[in-house]
């Protein structure tokens, strides 16, 4: 056997398990809800379903739904804006300027919230938000005069969950994009006469963008799809296209509605990265340009 | 209620005969063991610890539950899981759809000692008795309207309070789109099981905009948005306010007003393929006892019993005996009908659309 051949066999068997459980686990599920889609009815206790584009054509005929795919994109933009400004910086500081047994220590109470259950994540919030909670006591204590602070089931409330939820994944990509930037490089800027903000936007930024792409990727594809959050936390403002394709598996047996509404989402959040996809090649060709 | 009239002579003949099989039927459950599993809404009486507890004693049967969110979550339970639930609760606007399908199967009353004691109107309803069969044993009836916080509000009058500008952002609303349809109709006055006039009712829904403090969406839920003061009056169902009320301690009062209230009724149903019938109908058997329904009602809080003995046994005063016992408040009782499929996907739409103009 040729050293070619080998090497490829050995390619095969490495991945095949792999992309076997790719196939069983997203390809397989995601095809069964594409078939639901252009049903009429899901074929599930005796139904004869018949083959039709209606649910697809409902999402243009009703004009609440071009209003609620807005509303889930907006969220998934401004929870992503939110991780980036929460969590860039404590990757920053992190990598930087933490060493040792704090770097650990930060790191695992940065990772914390992913060992608890999400339910508990979303509940504990209305712990802490609701009029008389925790943060309206804080600021009362602080500020005896304050106002009540209506945060609790409101869109903010929102933002404020799932932006939580999904820091760390923030947090984590951005530091191994900036704990792998040769403090040589930051140095010779310095000693060329860059000042430390010219540094950090000339250089440790630039560098550091392929971890913030995946960090805002990881980040804004679940959250335009969320629903669990929004509902518990949005009250009447938590209406987005997520509660509502939950909606058609939950309160109606609307399978095939449902299964057409998360493709169109699906094909939404591609769309949107995919606009941003020339912008980000560009940039991203700049940070490896400029770090060989 | 349609047909109530034929089936209601019907069961008279057999009622002697039902009372004769009694005796057997317990001779029977003595000898049904193992372990039964119940589908039914978390903390609605079969999984009272200590009534699972008196059950084992009695029979020698375990009793397991499984939960579910929503009538349809439930459906798709017993679709994808035939062979597993042995007792699932369903309202009786849904038992059609399931007898339909097959997904539940014909009782045998002889094994129900506790069925002659049954309210002949809820026992023989058109909706549990379908082609001939029970296909659901009557359990609970209740009101779905509104409570308020009696320390904090006037008592209300009308229906219209919830649309009262001066309770703006004060009410609570349970988000679900046949009950929003169904209390807009009534406010209305529409049937609400056929409303003549759409239109008026999405006007009705979307004048909440404002009103509206926060959904709830499940009994634990209220009674935390009520104790915090999220809002101060808000949708209910009439044996989660009297739970509120008893277990929980909480100032509200439940109302049913003028304009009339949302009755429901709830029937105990067995599985098709059930792993332990026998241990199913002794479970069905023991939820529609008077031993049980006392307890539960005067110690924990509960809607109202399908068995008229269980009722009377209420002590003086229990509001299950005096507000759902009198007649001028049956009469202004909208029973819930099925609803169609098709009907139901349209509520659902209006819904999701008045609730988007909400968030505007």
């Amino acid at each position: 056997m040729s050293e070619t051949a080998r090497r490829r066999r050995a390619i095969v068997g490495l991945t095949a398990p792999a992309y076997l459980w790719l196939l069983l686990t997203i390809f397989l599920p995601l095809a069964a809800m594409l078939c639901f889609s252009v049903l009429t009815v899901a074929p599930i206790g005796g139904r004869e379903p018949a083959l039709t584009l209606k649910h697809y054509a409902a999402f243009l005929e009703k004009d609440f739904y071009r209003d609620l795919t807005w509303r889930s994109v907006r969220l998934g933009l401004d929870v992503t804006f939110w991780c980036v400004v929460v969590g860039y910086p404590a990757a920053f500081a992190l990598a930087r300027h933490v060493r040792g047994c704090w770097r650990e220590a930060l790191f695992l109470l940065i990772v914390l919230p992913f060992w608890s259950n999400g339910l508990v994540r979303v509940f504990s919030w209305t712990i802490v938000l609701r009029d008389g909670g925790l943060l309206d006591r804080a600021v009362h204590w602080v500020v005896p005069g304050a106002g009540a602070l209506d945060i609790i089931y409101s869109y903010p409330a929102t933002v404020i969950g799932l932006v939580h939820s999904f820091v760390p994944y923030m947090i984590l990509t951005c530091y191994l994009s900036l704990q792998a930037i040769d403090d040589s490089l930051i140095e010779a800027a310095r000693s060329l006469g860059a000042s430390a903000a010219r540094t950090f936007l000339r250089v440790v930024l630039p560098l550091s963008l392929p971890g913030l792409v995946a960090g805002a990727v990881l980040i804004f594809v679940p959250v335009v799809g969320s629903f669990m959050e929004p509902r518990i936390l949005g009250g009447t403002q938590g209406i987005m296209l997520g509660t509502v394709i939950e909606d058609q598996f939950t309160t109606v047996f609307n399978w095939p509605l449902g299964a057409a509404l998360s493709f169109i989402l699906l094909a939404i959040v591609l769309a949107v990265m995919l606009a941003a996809l020339p912008v980000l090649r560009g940039r991203l060709a700049g940070a490896e340009g400029a770090s060989s | 209620m349609v047909d109530k009239g034929f089936w209601g002579s019907r069961r008279a003949f057999g009622a002697a005969f039902v009372a004769g099989t009694a005796l057997l039927a317990l001779a029977g459950t003595a000898h049904a063991e193992g372990t039964i599993r119940v589908l039914n809404w978390q903390g609605y009486g079969t999984d009272e610890a200590w009534a699972v507890e008196l059950f084992e004693q009695k029979t020698g049967i375990k009793v397991e539950h499984d939960y579910f969110n929503s009538e349809q979550e439930m459906l798709t339970k017993l679709r994808t899981s035939p062979g597993t639930y042995d007792v699932v609760l369903i309202n009786s606007s849904f038992t059609g759809d399931a007898a339909a399908e097959g997904l539940i199967q014909p009782i045998d009353t002889s094994k129900i000692g506790n069925w002659g004691a049954l309210t002949p109107a809820y026992r023989d309803n058109a909706m549990l008795n379908i082609d001939g069969k029970v296909m659901g044993v009557a359990w609970l009836w209740g009101v779905t309207s509104f409570a308020y916080n009696t320390e904090k509000l006037g008592a209300p009058g009308s229906i219209g309070a919830l649309w009262d500008p001066a309770n703006a952002g004060r009410v609570g609303w349970r988000d679900d789109a046949v009950e929003a349809v169904q209390l807009a109709a009534l406010a209305t006055g529409q049937n609400m099981n056929d409303p003549a006039d759409m239109n008026v009712i999405r006007e009705k829904l979307r004048a909440l905009k404002g009103q509206i403090a926060t959904f709830w969406s499940s009994e634990d839920e209220w009674n935390k948005l009520m104790s915090s003061g999220a809002f101060d009056l808000a949708t209910y169902w009439s044996g989660s306010a009297s739970r509120s009320k008893t277990a929980f301690g909480l100032p509200v009062e439940f109302v049913i007003p003028p304009e009339g209230a949302i009755g429901w009724l709830d029937g105990l149903s067995i599985a098709a393929g059930a792993p332990n019938p026998d241990g199913a109908h002794a479970f069905i058997d023991f939820m529609d006892s008077a031993e049980f329904y006392v307890k539960w009602d005067t110690e924990v809080g509960a809607p109202a019993s399908a068995n008229a003995e269980a009722m009377a046994a209420l002590p003086e005063g229990a509001f299950n005996r005096v507000v759902l016992g009198d007649p001028a408040v049956g009469e202004r009782l909208q029973f819930m009908a099925p609803i169609p499929e098709e009907r139901r996907q349209a509520y659902l739409e209006l819904w999701q659309e008045t609730k988007t103009y909400f968030a505007e």
